[in-house]
């Protein structure tokens, strides 16, 4: 009986592809947003994806991308595979995909013609492979963005800083007032980052492709580059009291006036946005620092690993649909703070900043990110340099540039 | 005894060593396998997945200019050397106190062991916040009055390693207190009186009659201590994180984040093959001087 029941049920569903709510199936789907306005846009897609009649389980790994990719990885690779699960679009999980691991989602962009809805284009590149699609880009994160407290300037009686380099020229005022110029928290991935988007903001986007996307070793070690590592150790400088360790807490600081500002990508903003701030009264927010008004191109994705059950491959096309969908897509977004992966909607309700990077957006002033570039055993390089470089001051300038120019050299 | 009984050794207690089949292809599968597995793979260019792609000592080169391992194998030593000593030192002196037949002995024994019962995830969070700056020790000596009191060890790169061995003496010298309470139990009370006959001053009875005696016990210590130093990873993950920068970076974290963090299998097997080298190194010798020395005597 029950036998003959299931197979019915497969028949039907397999008739009537999309006639609503006729199986839920349970698909497990694992990120790491677990910060308060990350939790409140994940909830949008588990939402849509639960009014298509199947149901969402939330598979949360709280830390960081650093903590919750390996176990999402370990889970794939060792036989238990979830029904879906984020990375960020690019190299992070290319070898997955090469050992087939990872579903073919190329019939499906096919037949929701995602070349033509998504926007920027180079987002689907960072999920092709070999030129099939594996994953769906749900957002644009871009790293590029200095958040400024007013209220610190205020209180330090200097106006709020246009560009990367007032702010440095306003840090001593700050210092003054016992207040922290720029926060870093100590995650090694922060301080990383903080120096990528020095090197596009001070470098320029050239200088930036040349030495990650080329991996020109020469030209790391060169002029152009110091000029960075001179900004880099100006910020290290600045950040040296920021005695916390998550990026959020570091954010908070901007929040709470107890730092100047921040190099953060634009999931900073979510936290703003929980603290109840507003974008241009309270905090104010320099694209490229003011200097390279440029959007990377980075974000997240979702892949959907090969799964053997039939109904959950169907519910996995079911969550691929539901992500794209131009109404999951605004109401997502704008709790993360992200920009959305299509050109075709109005985002009325965005604000200040969010404008700002969909001006640029607009404009096609977009690059590629490390992400897409540089391979995970590469970035944890750059990281260990640049968390040792932030934390210790007797660290000469000239030293840390000699060390990043090897990274280039030996990087793929 | 004839002939015909010999072949019949190998039969001898059969049922012990069916008994022990389990245990012995556990060891060589386990323990021998997944070693050489490692061994053999850490001389791949395996990124991710592990793969039969031969570069030689690539991977050793590369692992031996790397500043983070060498930050590691520095730390490893510093902390290695002293939580050695330290652990035996104060372990036996908690010892021979507890052993003065005082009052409350057994209220002191529980709580000198009591850290032991808290895993070191647990001990590195207390002790992360007892040593932070604004909250633990510094915060409240300043509270009292002394404005200029600094004591923030996680926070300065060149002594944190130190702030990770107080927490990891705290929490480990409890056991080899016990063990080394034991061993002195375990000394015949007439051994003390001859010395007292003898008129040997107390200090000189431990250090050349009790100590001598109870070399069983330090060596068991030993091995216990010197396990724990070898594979700390998690009180260094609770307390810093490896940081500042790079500062109290271990080699078990530095295959950890190798191999997943980094998806570069091949160099964390390099660094993990490192470790076990390291442990060989050790106890190849001791294992020799402890266990072949009984079979020549």
């Amino acid at each position: 009986m029950r036998y003959q029941f299931m197979t019915a049920a497969l028949a039907v569903t397999t008739a009537l592809p999309f006639a609503g709510p006729a199986a839920a199936t349970d698909l497990e789907v694992t990120h790491w947003w677990t910060s308060g306005g990350e939790a409140a846009a994940v909830a949008e897609f588990a939402k849509a994806f639960d009014a298509t009649g199947n149901h969402w389980v939330d598979g949360a790994i709280a830390g960081s991308g650093g903590t919750a990719r390996p176990i999402m990885i370990s889970r794939i690779t060792g036989g238990d595979p979830m029904g879906a699960t984020q990375f960020n679009h690019g190299r992070q999980a290319e070898e997955l995909v090469q050992a087939g691991l990872m579903r073919d989602l190329t019939d499906l962009a096919a037949r929701d013609k995602w070349a033509e809805i998504v926007q920027p284009k180079s987002l689907l590149d960072g999920c092709t492979l070999d030129g099939k699609i594996y994953c769906v880009p749900v957002n644009i994160h871009s790293w590029q963005w200095l958040w400024l407290s007013n209220a610190a300037f205020e209180k330090a009686g200097v106006p709020v800083p246009k560009n990367w380099n007032e702010y440095v020229a306003a840090a001593p005022a700050l210092e003054k007032a016992g207040i922290i110029p720029l926060a870093v928290g100590g995650q090694p991935w922060q301080s990383s980052g903080a120096f990528d988007v020095l090197l596009t903001a001070v470098g320029g986007t050239d200088t930036f492709l040349k030495v990650y996307r080329d991996k020109d070793a020469e030209f790391a070690a060169g002029p152009e580059v110091a000029k960075v590592f001179k900004a880099a150790d100006d910020a290290r400088k600045m950040a040296k009291n920021t005695n916390v360790q998550d990026w959020n807490q570091a954010t908070n600081l901007v929040i709470s006036g107890k730092a100047g500002g921040q190099i953060m990508g634009d999931w900073a903003q979510g936290e703003f946005q929980v603290a109840g701030q507003t974008a241009g009264k309270d905090y104010t927010c320099l694209p490229g620092l003011g200097l390279n008004e440029v959007i990377a191109t980075g974000g997240d994705a979702f892949y959907f690993p090969l799964l053997q059950d039939a109904e959950k491959s169907k519910a996995q096309e079911a969550l691929a649909e539901a992500l794209l969908d131009p109404k999951t897509q605004v109401a997502f977004n704008l709790k993360k703070g992200s920009l959305p992966v299509r050109g075709d909607i109005d985002l009325k309700a965005a604000n200040d900043c969010m404008k700002k990077g969909l001006d640029i957006l607009a404009k096609g002033s977009v690059m590629p990110w490390t992400d897409q570039l540089l391979s995970q055993d590469t970035q944890k390089q750059k990281e260990d340099l640049f968390s040792e470089f932030f934390a210790k001051p007797d660290m000469t300038v000239e030293e840390a540039q000699k060390r990043f120019a090897d990274i280039v050299a030996s990087a793929d | 005894m004839s002939k015909s009984e010999r072949p019949n050794q190998l039969f001898r207690n059969l049922n012990a060593k069916v008994a022990s089949i389990p245990m012995v292809l556990t060891a060589l599968v386990i323990f021998v396998g997944g070693s050489a597995w490692t061994v053999l793979y850490s001389f791949t260019n395996s990124k991710l997945l592990p793969r039969l792609n031969f570069v030689g000592l690539d991977q050793y080169y590369r692992l031996w200019s790397t500043p983070r391992w060498l930050v590691s194998v520095e730390n490893l030593l510093v902390y290695g050397v002293l939580s050695l000593v330290f652990s035996l030192v104060i372990g036996f002196m908690l010892a021979a106190l507890l052993d003065q037949k005082i009052r409350f002995e057994d209220t002191f024994r529980t709580i000198f062991l009591y850290p032991f019962a808290l895993s070191f995830i647990v001990t590195g969070l207390v002790w992360q916040w007892l040593l932070n700056p604004e909250f633990g020790i510094q915060g409240v000596v300043r509270g009292l009055g002394w404005e200029s009191f600094n004591f923030d060890p996680l926070y300065n790169s060149n002594i944190v390693i130190y702030g990770i061995l107080i927490a990891a003496l705290w929490q480990g010298t409890g056991l080899i207190m016990c063990l080394m309470l034991a061993g002195l139990r375990g000394i015949d009370e007439d051994i003390w009186k001859a010395a007292r006959v003898d008129g040997i001053p107390t200090l000189k009875t431990y250090l050349f009659i009790i100590i001598p005696m109870m070399r069983p016990v330090f060596i068991t210590s030993l091995v216990i201590i010197a396990a724990g130093i070898v594979k700390v990873y998690d009180l260094v993950v609770a307390q810093t994180s490896g940081g500042p920068g790079i500062a109290s970076e271990v080699p078990a974290k530095y295959v950890y984040d190798y191999m997943f963090f980094a998806q570069n299998l091949g160099q964390g097997f390099a660094a993990s093959t490192m470790m076990l080298l390291s442990v060989v190194v050790v106890i190849v010798p001791w294992a020799y001087l402890e266990f072949g020395g009984k079979k020549r005597g």
